[in-house]
């Protein structure tokens, strides 16, 4: 049977994303990762699927989908196998555009939505500042008022999209007071004063995760996306889906590697039997699909109250803290189990254990995840 | 006014709690349990760790028709559906006491289920109508003091004589052992078969030659009793083979899974019930001059707890509606009974140790909660076996 709230409809379209994964993008994810950069093209083949733009409106160019639809793409996008890679195509999706979606006007909704569910424009979502990470009401990028807008000066950091980005959609300050009020956002396009440069990471190499500075860029008055000095319901917004798609996604990423691992126990000999017949590696393995279950099976329940209406957030933290923290376990495992191919680059696993190290920092560390739930219970 | 994230974002913490399985009805089912538990059980459960349980519980919740939530009609139950079963396992962790809510669950969902799936019409008058009045109390012998994970060597043995069968052996750890009235025994009626040589026998245990060898002292479930049975020439008419002749096996094994999922069930309850408690505790105790749960430390363990007994909870009801639509599922069943036995001893540990020396101490009933939980690990098939169930599952 299929798990709630999946249905037949979305089972087709999971495999379809799957063989166009296989198809035209992991083949090279070796290379991108080795590159440190996935071409841009990757969105074009994307929107060519209509895979941009799955739960937007028709009218934009999108699929008329929803949510369910988004949260097939995320799991499924695993399966390139280049973490960075499906970062770089998630913050276009989950994080830079869902805020114009909901919020902008219908021209901004015609100059930078439809462009990037066409593939044509790449999108960013840019909040953390080197001085303001989890702590938001810390960010210092003002956006001052000129003539016909603003002149905004600061700069932003671990910006996935950050260098290829058209468009950032860019949190800034456009009051003097502190706190989570006076923090606006704006559609910043690349040009005059903005500056990237790229960051070297521990993994998501082939993502163009940057620091965007910001000199004297003026933004005009219609680049105002939601209310003034109201953006921080704008962050709040869309934290809960972005967190959702992190649980997905990691979600996604244990049932692959764990089905690449299973094989390589299987085939892999060592004292004249397959890995899988020593009982340590079998139970191992099998400690592994529990926890990869147990992941979507939260996973899921989340999604459903989400997709319903609901306001889950005690359940979606739960299932970003619980799968972010098990998936980069899982890698681990993974890539001990591998034994010496683990540790080399030209197998898939040291990669997605790197890939996987992310999820507990990236979004809202696990640390603020756990004050949020103890926050829930009222401590 | 600032604008906080209380201000901006209302997520409603209460509301549409309820999981997609459950309706109004299992809802009104819970609090009618709930209510029972906490008023009749629970003010009890202290004493009954001296002294086990009393029959009249059984009896009592046979009147209440609790024993018979998803059991036909015809035969006296309420004719619900499988996830009133779970209800009722979640509801009787309420009564804080592991020992009772074993002795019940043996009765109604390990010992019963055989009798009303396998049993003759006459098995089920005789041993399934009065089991769900109250009126009489079963058990499930398949443990012997020589054989447990591995069933397959089993040696109690039945062997055919004229129309009646004579049964010799022993079983142990064997629940409701002293206060039952019958026992769905597991025996070996042809040693050379294998695994087809298993048949399941109801015998009356006041039958000549049962014999009630000794309770079982134990680290916990002390509300419960625990027997060392032996069976000496037990004679018994071959209409008290329960199901078919060689395929004791595969009912015991089919059992297994609705006793595991429900032990999942309990397993849960129990650990969000020690979650609670402790919780209050976090709330009230003062240390350094504030409470306990606003220490950063404290609060981020309640905040692990709380995902693990969430994550493993909607795996419990994945599984049930899985379960509940026909399907078999033992690769989840086991999956969820592993992680529910690990993460209720988990928690419990957890709780003993932000309640610091009242959490070793008996009158605060949390170390009583680690160690009623921690048969589970152990009872219904160990965590190894679990383990090892999963990995052939998937050809490992």
């Amino acid at each position: 049977m299929i798990d709630p709230p999946f249905t037949p409809e979305h089972e087709e379209l999971r495999s379809s994303i799957r063989g166009f994964i296989a198809r035209e993008l992991a083949p090279h994810a070796h290379s991108w990762e080795q590159e440190e950069w996935f071409p841009d093209e990757v969105f074009a083949k994307l929107a060519d699927q209509g895979l941009l733009g799955l739960k937007y409106p028709l009218q934009y160019g999108g699929q008329g989908g929803d949510y369910l639809h988004d949260a097939v793409l995320i799991e499924e996008l695993a399966r390139i196998g280049s973490g960075g890679t499906a970062a770089g195509i998630g913050a276009h999706v989950n994080i830079a555009t869902p805020p114009i979606w909901k919020f902008g006007t219908d021209q901004q909704k015609e100059r930078y939505l439809a462009p990037a569910i066409r593939g044509e424009k790449i999108g960013a979502l840019a909040i953390t500042e080197p001085g303001a990470g989890s702590d938001v009401a810390a960010l210092r990028t003002r956006a001052e008022q000129v003539d016909g807008g603003w002149l905004v000066n600061g700069e932003k950091t671990y910006i996935t999209n950050g260098v290829r980005a058209h468009f950032i959609v860019t949190a800034v300050k456009t009051t003097q007071e502190g706190g989570h009020h006076g923090i606006s956002f704006m559609i910043i396009e690349r040009g005059e004063g903005v500056s990237s440069s790229k960051l070297q990471k521990l993994g998501w190499q082939a993502s163009d995760t940057a620091t965007i500075s910001f000199q004297d860029v003026f933004v005009a008055e219609e680049n105002l996306l939601g209310e003034l000095h109201e953006g921080f319901a704008l962050i709040m917004a869309n934290f809960q889906w972005e967190r959702l798609a992190m649980a997905l996604g990691a979600s996604g990423a244990m049932q692959m590697a764990w089905e690449r691992t299973a094989e390589f126990a299987r085939e892999r000999k060592a004292f004249g039997r397959p890995l899988s017949g020593h009982q340590a590696i079998r139970h191992k393995l099998v400690d592994l699909a529990t926890s990869a279950h147990t992941c979507r099976c939260v996973t899921y329940d989340a999604l459903r109250r989400f997709v319903a209406g609901e306001e889950p957030l005690r359940e979606v933290t739960m299932a970003k803290l619980l799968t972010q923290r098990a998936c980069f376990e899982l890698m681990d495992d993974c890539l001990q189990i591998h034994g010496g191919a683990g540790y080399m680059r030209e197998y898939w696993v040291e990669r997605a254990a790197r890939d996987a190290r992310l999820g507990p920092i990236g979004g809202g560390s696990d640390e603020i995840m756990r004050e949020i739930l103890g926050r829930v219970l009222a401590l | 006014m600032a604008a906080t994230a209380e201000s901006v974002l209302k997520p409603d913490f209460q509301a549409k709690r309820r999981h997609f399985i459950f309706t109004d009805e299992h809802e009104q089912l819970r609090e009618s349990i709930g209510s029972f538990v906490t008023k009749e059980l629970a003010p009890h459960a202290e004493e009954w760790e001296e002294t086990t349980f009393p029959d009249s519980v059984i009896h009592r919740m046979g009147e209440l028709g609790f024993l018979g939530l998803d059991k036909p009609e015809s035969l006296g139950g309420q004719g619900g559906d499988y996830y009133t079963s779970l209800v009722l396992a979640e509801e009787m962790a309420k009564a804080g006491s592991g020992g009772l809510a074993m002795g019940v669950a043996v009765h109604t969902d390990m010992a019963m289920p055989p009798i009303i799936a396998f049993g003759s019409e006459e098995q089920k008058q005789e041993w399934a109508v009065p089991a769900i009045k109250g009126e009489k109390i079963l058990c499930l012998g398949i443990t012997e003091p020589d054989a447990g994970s591995d069933v397959a060597g089993i040696k109690t043995r039945a062997v055919r004589d004229g129309d009646d069968y004579v049964i010799n052996g022993s079983k142990t750890y064997i629940t409701n052992g002293h206060r039952a009235d019958v026992i769905v025994l597991v025996t070996k009626t042809d040693v050379d078969a294998g695994y087809d040589g298993f048949t399941l026998f109801l015998v009356p245990m006041d039958a000549p030659g049962v014999i009630r060898e000794k309770k079982l002292q134990k680290l916990g479930m002390h509300a419960s009793d625990t027997a060392l049975l032996a069976f000496q020439d037990v004679r018994v008419p071959a209409s008290a083979v329960l199901g078919q002749v060689g395929k004791g096996f595969y009912h015991i094994m089919w059992e297994l899974q609705g006793e595991r999922l429900i032990g999942a069930a309990g397993c849960v309850a129990g650990a969000q019930r020690c979650f609670e408690r402790t919780l209050e505790y976090a709330h009230e105790r003062k240390a350094f001059g504030r409470e306990i749960g606003s220490f950063q430390v404290i609060r981020h363990k309640f905040a692990e707890m709380a995902t693990k007994i969430e994550a493993t909870r909607q795996m419990t009801y994945v599984t049930a509606w899985r379960f509940n639509n026909g399907e078999y599922p033992v690769r989840e069943i086991s999956m969820a009974k592993l992680q529910a036995a690990r993460v209720g001893v988990e928690v419990a540990d957890e709780c003993i140790q932000i309640h610091g020396g009242a959490g070793y101490m008996r009158e605060y009933g949390i170390e009583r909660a680690w160690r009623d939980m921690r048969l589970h690990r152990i009872g219904a098939g160990t965590d190894e076996i679990m383990l090892e169930v999963i990995g052939r599952s998937y050809g490992l």
